[in-house]
């Protein structure tokens, strides 16, 4: 099975606080828990919390993972336009960043990427909030980014969601998993 | 609480919380300061749930004095805090050395000096290994190097703390403690088989004498002879506790030296370098007190001919890596400071380098 999957995702999650970048990554993170791969999830502790570029970076490996600290991100999900000027540079070849332009409006433009980097961009408050969604434009993302890297299988996502939706908050679970398949559904 | 066996994701600073309950931790007193506050905030919802105390103090020098009196009593107690508040519980961490009192300390390390930043650091080398507080002591410090290892060696920290009647610490920080990964819990400690401590002031219930735990010795005999049974102690701990990991150092001819934090950037920069064909190894300290010298008198043996400290700070284990390798190979510094991390490839380049030079036989 393990084939099937990238050998290595190292994706940083970046945005305004409240936008729920660090839950998408715990989602991720845990999809590599379940799966039994090497998982870090790197939280950002320091002002840029202050400076709208709340993020984490998770990485799933094959491997011992070294610095959780991601440089060469394989993928980026970036909510807003600090978080698109701060990161979307240093995704490497090969790599996908999806972008909210709802409040990212001018998306990558006047970003130098580099060459082979996909860019997917769309906006995922705007469509959360007309479907009912509010606040879930996050898991939209994350969808959407699985539609086009395939982390873990379908299966695995939804139960690292279920895992992550807490007791307490039982109720959000259904809006949670149709905001993951609305972002799968863009892919496809 | 999740099962022994299973894998969970969780947070460095919270595992030491949990881990430390498991080990029969009964008792927590703090102060606030970043990155540590997960710690003392899983203790505070936590403990009390198992029948335990915990407690923020109005200050770091009032917690650690609570530390050494519940350990006076013979409890198993925690405090943890990151650098500026580990400054202030020297004084407290000399009297239990003093007192011959177990306790535990961790210290989640962010830059320095003064209120420095709050970003991954290993500048508190000195401070943990050397002189945490005034007189004669040393004490076992651990580094841990991933979350499972925040899990192990906080479990071990309270079992050689009681062994040999010592505060112990655990030298974390903000990297290893703010990550989440996958760590496998250990088990709940039975608490009726933990050592027994003839010597705390728990009360005699008329059967015994009144137990005294001091460390003031105004008579200069009785106060040498104390110190020398407590380097007798020490000389056991140095003799059957160096831990260390080694990684590709069989044919090494290049050792690169580095804990925590570091040693995870090291890593990959090692791999990368036998990738390229340097005989290059990583030897990772677990114990940073005593210092895994028998490791590196090994190595040495072995053929090993350049070492390289890599620290997140301006070079501080690389006095020790000196003192271990004692003239016998050629020893160099290599670090980043203030929060900032060196990159794999800034730590490839010294390798490199190092190779070069044997090269060309200088």
């Amino acid at each position: 099975m393990a084939e099937e999957f990238n050998h290595e995702l190292l994706c940083v999650l970046s945005g305004f606080g409240g936008q729920g970048l660090l839950f998408a990554g715990k989602v991720l993170a845990n999809t590599g828990l379940i799966d039994g791969r090497h998982v870090s999830w790197m939280p950002s502790y320091g002002p840029e919390m202050r400076g709208g570029t709340a993020n984490c970076s998770v990485s799933l490996s094959d491997d011992a993972i070294g610095s959780p600290f991601i440089t060469r991100p394989t993928a980026l999900i970036a909510m807003n336009q600090p978080s698109v000027e701060k990161f979307a540079a240093s995704v490497q070849t090969g790599g996908t960043i999806v972008i909210d332009t709802t409040l990212a409006m001018d998306g990558a433009a006047g970003v130098e990427l580099t060459d082979g980097v996909k860019v997917i961009a769309f906006k995922a408050t705007e469509m959360a909030e007309e479907a009912g969604l509010k606040g879930l434009a996050n898991i939209i993302c994350l969808g959407r980014l699985w539609a086009e890297t395939h982390f873990c299988t379908r299966e695995v996502l939804d139960a690292a969601l279920v895992k992550c939706v807490p007791a307490k908050k039982q109720h959000l679970l259904d809006p949670n998993r149709k905001a993951l398949q609305m972002g799968i559904d863009l892919g496809e | 609480m999740a099962d022994t066996q299973e894998r969970v994701l969780m947070k460095g600073n919270e595992v030491l919380a949990e881990a430390a309950m498991r080990a029969g931790c009964r008792f927590f007193f703090g102060y606030p300061i970043t990155p540590q506050t997960e710690l003392a905030a899983y203790m505070a919802k936590k403990l009390p749930l198992i029948g335990g105390t915990f407690l923020q103090a109005e200050s770091e020098i009032a917690a650690i004095n609570m530390v050494y009196g519940a350990a006076a009593a013979g409890a198993r107690v925690m405090t943890s805090s990151s650098s500026p508040g580990v400054s202030l519980k020297g004084e407290g961490v000399s009297y239990m050395a003093g007192a011959d009192c177990p306790g535990v300390i961790v210290n989640v390390e962010r830059g320095g000096p003064g209120l420095g930043g709050i970003q991954p650091s290993q500048s508190d080398y000195f401070q943990a290994t050397r002189a945490l507080g005034h007189g004669d002591f040393y004490m076992p410090v651990l580094a841990p190097s991933t979350v499972q290892e925040m899990a192990d060696l906080i479990y071990l920290a309270f079992d050689l703390a009681d062994e040999y009647r010592t505060p112990a610490m655990i030298l974390a920080d903000g990297m290893i403690g703010q990550m989440m990964e996958p760590v496998t819990l250990p088990p709940e400690r039975d608490l009726s088989t933990l050592p027994a401590k003839p010597w705390a002031t728990s009360g005699t219930h008329m059967e015994r004498k009144h137990n005294v735990v001091n460390s003031l010795y105004l008579s200069p005999e009785k106060l040498e002879k104390t110190n020398f049974e407590r380097f007798e102690r020490y000389a056991e701990i140095k003799e059957k506790h160096q831990r260390q990991e080694l990684m590709l150092c069989d044919d090494a001819e290049i050792v690169v030296v580095a804990f925590g934090a570091a040693s995870r950037i090291a890593r990959t920069a090692v791999r990368d370098a036998r990738a390229k064909g340097i005989k290059c190894g990583l030897l990772r300290p677990i114990t940073l007190w005593p210092y895994p010298e028998k490791a590196i008198n090994q190595l040495l043996d072995n053929g090993a001919k350049q070492f390289l400290s890599v620290e997140l700070n301006m070079g501080q284990m690389v006095d020790d890596v000196r003192l271990a390798v004692n003239g016998r190979a050629d020893v160099s510094f290599y670090g980043r400071t203030g929060g900032v991390l060196p990159t794999p490839e800034e730590v490839l380049e010294q390798i490199e380098k190092i190779a070069q030079n044997m090269e060309r036989g200088e």
